[in-house]
């Protein structure tokens, strides 16, 4: 097999990287893997040697990241500057603000990515929402004994508080 | 302190032990969290990245979990350290790259380790030998919610925490195990077993994520939603695979000793001739053959010889320790020489494989496969 840079010498080093769940490899000879700086295994981006060889940026980049709704290249983050382009082409956000800023074209790819589109897990102590979710906990408990116990009326009277708690929108804290 | 001094040799760090360390390699809970009011390390310019990482490391230096910690910016450690911390699973390749702006703390049993400005401004992971995912779920909750009291991290109600790649937004948690699978490699069963893993919606990497072939037989199971799924749902869901991950690779082994014990005795005799007696040899090679000399030992092949000493010889064959044993600077080839040396000394006191398996009596010969 021969170096993917001089191809002149046989490779003696074989990378494999995995970015975005996308593999990628190259092989390249002794000199040009220390020409290369890969020889110091500082750690290194296998996309961008692949791109200065010129490997189409498509492949290197292509992830499951990408938005499946196309997203208006103009829009921009308004605390950090970051657009729908940058997006496109790093996979990552610029702010935690860029969740808002982005929403729409997130809401997509979430659900794609992951099993629901809302937090189900920790939520911090200082946080108001966590006031909610445990009112919520402590009457589904109330609302399970109730049922074993067979006092329908109550459960019902339970059931629809917690849907009243569940239908308040989620106090967002502001910074 | 330098990293040399802090870290446990690699003799000691090879005799940490845990529940179920003859498969299940190790556990890791890893949290990715950010503050509100910065952008992401990707994103952010060097005096932003300065500010965080200050903030950041006085917060986490702070807790008592973190007494006696190595905490350093990633611009003082040489390119060495970087990598040594790479082998150890301590940091990972991406945090290796970085310099000024990211740092790091890990705590003194090395157990917890906290990347600051990864690809999110808190990578914090609890790490043990053996399967200890539930135990470390709540290792990494309270040392979280500790931390919380000092920061104010991004999360909103609906999205949960806020990080830099969409991928791992909610609960920001990646539960892993990793595996040593040699018996499903035998049986040429794994790709199946990776398959039904993945249908679970768990990923199944190599042993640095590096792709699918995984060196030594090692495998990184791990889940990758984060929003939609509660921690424990997932620690749950994960530690039930690994359970069953377990029992299939030991029906695997015993099967392999049942139907084919020439083919495992010959693997395993030939992995040791060559790990003996070579006069060069690749990390990649060594790994696979130590792979193969630790199963012998777990089917009782080499007795009086423990196996701490194959992990530990995993890990001081590997690049970055081996080079720094030397001052000057090794070439690929000059490592394969030096690595070979310092098998053939070391598996010197290590007599070669009984011929038969325990209990196994006279010369058993492979069946022949079943038309």
């Amino acid at each position: 097999m021969l170096c993917d840079v001089c191809k002149k010498n046989e490779a003696t080093v074989h990378l494999t990287q995995i970015v975005e769940n996308k593999m990628q490899t190259i092989d390249l000879c002794e000199g040009c893997s220390k020409a290369k700086g890969v020889d110091d295994p500082t750690g290194f981006s296998l996309a961008s040697l692949l791109v200065g060889l010129g490997v189409s940026q498509e492949e290197s980049t292509a992830s499951a990241t990408t938005p499946a709704t196309e997203p208006s290249e103009e829009l921009r983050c308004g605390t950090c500057g970051f657009t729908a382009a940058d997006f496109k082409k790093a996979g990552r956000l610029g702010c935690p603000d860029c969740y808002q800023t982005f929403a729409e074209q997130l809401e997509g790819l979430l659900k794609t990515m992951h099993k629901g589109t809302k937090h189900t897990g920790k939520i911090p102590g200082s946080h108001p929402a966590r006031d909610v979710a445990e009112q919520v906990r402590e009457l589904q408990t109330l609302l399970e004994q109730a049922v074993q116990t067979e006092d329908f009326e109550r459960a019902a009277v339970l059931r629809d508080e917690i849907k009243k708690l569940k239908a308040q929108p989620n106090p967002v804290r502001t910074a | 302190m330098t990293l040399d001094s802090f870290l446990a040799s690699p003799s000691d760090a090879a005799k940490r032990s845990g529940p179920n360390d003859r498969i299940v390699l190790s556990s890791r809970v890893r949290l990715a969290r950010n503050l509100r009011g910065f952008p992401f390390p990707g994103w952010a310019k060097k005096g932003d990245r300065l500010k965080s990482l200050e903030i950041i490391r006085e917060a986490v230096s702070g807790l008592p979990q973190m007494e006696n910690a190595f905490a350093e910016a990633m611009d003082n450690l040489n390119p060495l350290d970087k990598q040594i911390l790479v082998e150890r699973h301590l940091i990972s390749r991406e945090h290796a790259a970085k310099t000024v702006g990211s740092g790091l703390v890990i705590s003194k049993d090395e157990s917890l380790c906290v990347m600051i400005n990864e690809e999110d401004h808190l990578r914090m992971q609890a790490l043990r030998p053996g399967l200890q995912i539930r135990q470390l779920w709540q290792v990494m909750d309270e040392f979280d919610s500790a931390l919380e009291k000092k920061l104010d991290l991004a999360f909103n109600s609906k999205l949960g925490y806020l990080t830099a790649c969409p991928t791992n937004v909610g609960t920001g948690i990646r539960v892993s195990a990793m595996l040593h699978l040699p018996g499903l490699v035998l049986a040429e069963q794994v790709n199946q077993i990776i398959q039904a893993v993945n249908k679970l919606g768990f990923a199944v990497r190599g042993l640095y994520g590096e792709g699918t072939e995984a060196l030594g037989n090692v495998f990184q199971v791990s889940n990758q939603m984060t929003l939609g799924e509660g921690e424990i749902e997932i620690v749950e869901r994960l530690s039930k695979v690994v359970a069953q991950l377990i029992e299939h690779e030991e029906n695997a082994r015993q099967k392999q000793i049942e139907k084919s014990p020439k083919t495992v005795l010959n693997h395993i005799g030939r992995a040791y001739g060559i790990l003996a007696n070579a006069h060069s040899i690749s990390s990649k090679e060594t790994m696979n053959l130590l792979s193969l000399m630790r199963l012998g030992i777990d089917l009782g092949l080499f007795p009086g010889t423990d196996r701490n000493l194959m992990d530990e010889l995993f890990l001081i064959t590997q690049p970055a320790h081996l080079q720094k044993n030397y001052t000057e600077k090794l070439s690929a080839e000059e490592r394969d020489l030096l690595r070979a040396d310092m098998l053939r000394d070391r598996l010197l006191k290590v007599s070669r494989p009984i011929p038969r398996f325990p209990g196994a009596e006279g010369t058993t010969l492979d069946k022949p496969a079943s038309p």
